[in-house]
């Protein structure tokens, strides 16, 4: 019979804070890259992405 | 941990950005190609369908834009991707992109929230995203072919990003919120966006078919709702499996 056990190391909200706000930043970021950069090149390359996105385009 | 995060995001993130590409192959796709057609044909051969005059644009003071065209003094239209496989593959990697972004901020939240999650209950964290993201912002901007009629683009996208952080903000409270007050002000701040009311043109009539844009509009939401939901079931899954709550 095998046991398993699953470590689970508490964390508090405080700890958390710093991790998630950095990933949300970054993740934020791509989106407003491919999504919403204005620039010519950016936009043609994203365009069926945005319109498939409903993000507002053009 | 800021490493398994973005392991856990990269990985929900290339899946479900590679097989949103494959579903907007079938659903989006076709009708955004369709609607271009339309959409650069001279007005005369479109029986109708383009009912843009130019001189009454020139009424609405410049703020009627049809989709692509450039507004007077603008360069000419720049580089952009071969119309096949090129087009799809550019499509496909905006997209892949646009997953990793929406899956870092999915995992952080989740990260942030520090409740066990599995696929089941990241499917919920899915939908949460495609509330904020898509279904509410369509209510004031629906889903938009190429050459249908908008308001200027800086601000859409403001009102955008408003209606999506209200939205976000709103769901927070009214299903995380711990005091009995959350609920309703989360209900305030979900319609507040739509109170203030999304940016629109003064006129109508794009150059494309109203049953297309229709079509796209469901095409559109629906192909979404099916990213979403993956993309939150492959976040929850490699969540759990990363141990990253």
């Amino acid at each position: 019979m095998t046991v398993q056990t699953r470590q689970t190391v508490r964390t508090t909200a405080a700890e958390r804070a710093v991790p998630a706000f950095l990933a949300l930043l970054f993740g934020v970021f791509l989106v407003l890259g491919t999504g919403f950069a204005h620039s010519d090149a950016i936009h043609n390359a994203a365009h069926d992405t945005r319109h498939a996105f409903s993000f507002p385009c053009h | 941990m800021i490493g398994r995060i973005f392991a856990v995001a990269l990985l929900a993130g290339l899946a479900a950005g590679l097989a949103v590409s494959v579903v907007q192959h079938f659903t989006t796709t076709p009708i955004i190609l369709h609607a271009e057609e339309f959409e650069n044909k001279p007005a005369a051969s479109l029986g109708g369908h383009a009912r843009v005059d130019p001189d009454a644009r020139g009424l609405t003071g410049g703020r009627l834009y049809l989709a692509h065209e450039h507004a007077p003094g603008a360069d000419a239209e720049g580089w952009a991707p071969e119309d096949g496989l090129e087009r799809a593959l550019y499509t496909a990697l905006a997209n892949v992109l646009t997953a990793i972004g929406f899956a870092l901020v999915l995992t952080a939240v989740v990260y942030m929230r520090g409740r066990p999650v599995d696929g089941r209950r990241g499917v919920l964290w899915g939908i949460a995203g495609f509330c904020v993201v898509s279904l509410a912002p369509a209510l004031g901007l629906p889903p938009e072919v190429p050459g249908s009629v908008a308001a200027e683009l800086t601000a859409r996208q403001g009102w955008w990003a408003l209606c999506a952080a209200a939205t976000a903000g709103g769901l927070g409270f009214m299903f995380l919120g711990p005091r009995r007050w959350m609920p309703w002000a989360g209900a305030a701040l979900l319609a507040l966006p739509h109170v203030i009311g999304a940016p629109h043109p003064e006129g109508m009539g794009g150059a494309v078919p109203p049953e297309l844009a229709a079509h796209f509009v469901a095409a559109s939401l629906v192909t979404t709702a099916a990213f979403w939901a993956f993309l939150g079931f492959a976040t929850g899954t490699l969540a759990r499996r990363f141990q990253l709550t």
